[in-house]
């Protein structure tokens, strides 16, 4: 079942649109990417989720109802501006917030505590958020993201502004999320950034969806069946099988994108090469998100 | 609503908690007793015996400037010249010279000072020989000081107030300090802690945590638990600033025993003290000539005021005070709370104060320079009707006497301007809040009103 269904999303402000009649699901329990170039309509998207603005037309069903005030309770929202309270304690800060969420003091209270520990901040709970170093602060409103332990988690360029080590243990924590039942939406621009991640994609440019899917199917779908040769030796490629799309020769190193070509398998390009040179690396090429989404987008636009 | 409750207590205890808080909330207090207590302590420290010696050649005054408690004379005989020796040996204040004259030409008196010598004390010295020289023709002219004090006539107006409530005691001063005060403590509450609003504002846009808060509550919630809870912040520091005034005071002029202050303590022994004279002195009415003139004016006076006091309304006033008081910091509230969501940091606000402070400074100024002479004016009417000046000047208005229907218009069209205020406001603030870098003007604004959001 999927946790958020948007369908026939559209959004115009004053002079522009920034949803045009956008929809998917998202399926429970996954990691997806939602990706698209900045001002391609990804934050209007969000903030609509989350309840912030509302759409002009077309409905979003959370977890197979239609999505009510009170379902923000059940979501988590890390939003690309942060920010905190600067002269408010750290500890304070996150009773607040998660009380806002609609828990009680007396709940919130146990789960800082746990999260606390998990992220070995307790000596932090009485400074002040000014006080704290800017990855200090990004991962006490990472925490105050997560506390209220919603199903729907959304986070808009959350790598954006961590170090690589806090970025890390974000990833890490994430999973885990991931694991005990969350569904995590990822927002972003630098999409090899969460290729790696996300079950699920869709891509979305000039406020439309240009596709969506499970990044597995989609990257099969753009497979060109197009695979990179490294090797020893003068390659010439005579038979109608296989195009050589590019070739460099380099002091008798060669190296070489090869497509496959009338149902040949890559079983019959080894056999085809390994009797003319010495392979040294052969290696399938598998478009990236972002090949994918530039191949996609001069598509649309070609049209 | 638990929700804007929350955002009640945490603007509310951030603020309270707050150093700046805490400390001009004790301070003001002791400035304040300072300010009252400092005069009365100056008049007392320097009223210090003075001692004048006098060189009377004209032997005028002979025997008849009087030792006073606070002014002694030493008269000398001799030249001037000696005199003036005489005196450069002493510390005393200053040396009086009065020449040869007649009591009809009584000129050439001169004052010899080591230092300059106060304005204080000439003036006295100029009254006593003043009233000297009068006494002096007064006998010429076969009057004495006695026959004086009896013609001499002191009024004082009572003034009455018939109006359809039956009689009543007017005291004009009383009752304009009583609405002046009150409409001079809303200008600046609605200064104060409008402006503080307008800074929790930018301060949570600047700080982007707007945006996490507004994933959890509606900006409108948020906008009225800042509101409510600084109001709280204000009427906490207000009541403090009462008690801790009375206490300081009081304290004060115990620990240095001046009653030159006017602790209400004080004043009000003086009230009855005052209010108990004036039965026998109606009761005694043609024998009041035997009191010294002096002593029945400050009686007079001090009766006065304390029947001017009674006479007011005192709990319609402050039931007034109190409902102008928020009605007025809530309208322009949210108006300064729409401002700090229009506006990205504080220098961009001065163009959209003007609008919000003009309306403010006019009924201040017009308070004083047009009610306050003519309570029951059109302007004053006008000015206390509608809601961006009635909570100033109706306040200013109430002392004197208000028709209650007046009053009920002028309210129910304050809590309507309210609401109309925090709908604009409100409108604006859902969308500033959200909106960073953008340069706003009052196109943009008011389109804002009408966004769908």
């Amino acid at each position: 079942m999927s946790i958020l269904k948007i369908e026939g999303v559209t959004k115009t402000y004053a002079n522009h649109v920034a949803l045009d009649n956008v929809s998917f699901e998202i399926p429970t329990g996954c990691i997806f990417g939602l990706l698209g170039p900045n001002g391609a309509g990804k934050t209007s998207l969000i903030r609509i989720i989350t309840q912030i603005t509302g759409a002009d037309s077309g409905k979003i069903f959370f977890k197979g109802d239609r999505l009510r005030p009170n379902h923000i309770k059940d979501i988590g929202y890390l939003p690309e501006e942060r920010g905190l309270y600067k002269k408010m304690k750290v500890g304070e800060q996150l009773l607040y917030l998660t009380q806002l969420k609609g828990l009680s003091k007396a709940d919130a209270k146990a789960r800082i505590k746990t999260w606390v520990d998990r992220f070995e901040i307790r000596d932090w709970l009485n400074k002040n958020i000014e006080d704290l170093s800017k990855g200090m602060q990004q991962k006490v409103q990472f925490i105050a993201t997560v506390l209220h332990e919603p199903s729907l988690i959304i986070l808009d360029e959350p790598f954006s502004g961590f170090d690589p080590i806090n970025a890390n243990l974000i990833k890490d924590e994430i999973l885990r999320l991931r694991e005990r039942g969350a569904t995590i939406i990822f927002s972003t621009h630098r999409m090899e950034s969460v290729e790696e991640l996300c079950d699920y994609i869709a891509l979305i440019n000039q406020a439309q969806k240009v596709l969506d899917g499970p990044v597995k199917e989609v990257k099969d779908t753009y497979k060109t069946d197009t695979f990179q040769v490294i090797g020893n030796g003068r390659l010439l490629i005579t038979s109608p099988d296989f195009q050589v799309m590019e070739q460099h020769d380099n002091h008798g190193v060669f190296r070489a994108n090869i497509r496959l070509l009338n149902n040949t398998t890559p079983n019959d390009l080894l056999r085809y090469l390994i009797q003319r040179v010495e392979i040294h690396s052969f290696i399938e090429l598998v478009p990236s998100i972002n090949d994918i989404f530039i191949q996609k987008v001069k598509e649309t636009h070609h049209v | 609503m638990s929700k804007v409750w929350l955002i009640i207590q945490r603007e509310y205890l951030t603020r309270v908690r707050k150093k700046s808080f805490i400390i001009m909330t004790l301070l003001t207090p002791i400035l304040l007793a300072a300010f009252m207590i400092l005069p009365g302590l100056l008049i007392t420290m320097s009223g210090d015996t003075e001692t004048v010696m006098v060189l009377d050649e004209s032997g005028l005054f002979e025997d008849k400037l009087q030792d006073r408690e606070d002014l002694k004379f030493i008269p000398l005989a001799g030249s001037l010249e000696q005199a003036k020796m005489a005196y450069q040996e002493t510390d005393y204040t200053a040396l009086l010279y009065i020449p040869e004259m007649s009591i009809d030409n009584p000129q050439g008196i001169t004052l010899y000072g080591k230092k300059n010598t106060s304005l204080q004390t000439q003036v006295r010295l100029e009254n006593t020989l003043e009233k000297e020289i009068e006494n002096q023709r007064f006998l010429a002219s076969g009057l004495d000081r006695e026959t004086l004090d009896k013609i001499e006539a002191n009024v004082k107006l009572s003034t009455i107030n018939l109006s359809g409530e039956g009689e009543k005691d007017n005291n004009a001063i009383i009752t304009s300090i009583a609405g002046v005060a009150g409409a001079v403590i809303i200008y600046f509450f609605i200064f104060m802690y409008g402006v503080q609003i307008m800074r929790g504002v930018i301060e949570e846009k600047t700080s982007r945590i707007v945006e996490v808060m507004i994933s959890s509550v509606k900006p409108f919630q948020l906008m009225m638990g800042k509101i409510i809870g600084i109001a709280a912040v204000g009427l906490t520091q207000f009541l403090l600033w009462i008690v801790l005034s009375f206490v300081a005071v009081t304290a004060v002029s115990a620990a240095f025993g001046i009653d030159a202050a006017p602790s209400p303590a004080a004043q009000f022994a003086a009230g009855q003290a005052a209010a108990q004279g004036e039965e026998e002195e109606e009761a005694t009415a043609t024998s009041t000539v035997d009191n010294p003139p002096q002593e029945n004016e400050v009686a007079n006076t001090i009766s006065d005021v304390k029947r001017g006091f009674a006479n007011l309304n005192i709990a319609l006033i402050f039931g007034c005070f109190l409902f102008y008081f928020l009605g007025g910091y809530l309208l322009y509230g949210s108006l300064f709370g729409a401002i700090g969501a229009a506006v990205d940091n504080e220098t961009d606000t001065q163009q959209f104060m003007m609008p919000i402070t003009i309306p403010l400074i006019i009924a201040f100024i017009m308070s004083y320079s047009v009610v306050l002479k003519n309570p029951d004016g059109p302007v004053a009417f006008w000015m206390s009707i509608i809601p961006l000046t009635s909570p100033i000047v109706m306040m200013v208005r109430v002392p004197f006497g208000v028709p209650a229907w007046e009053l009920l218009l002028s309210m129910a069209l304050l809590i309507a301007g309210f609401i109309f205020t925090t709908w604009i406001a409100s409108r604006i603030y859902r969308v500033g809040i959200l909106m960073y870098g953008k340069k706003i003007n009052y196109k943009e604004l008011s389109k804002w009103l009408f966004y769908r959001v």
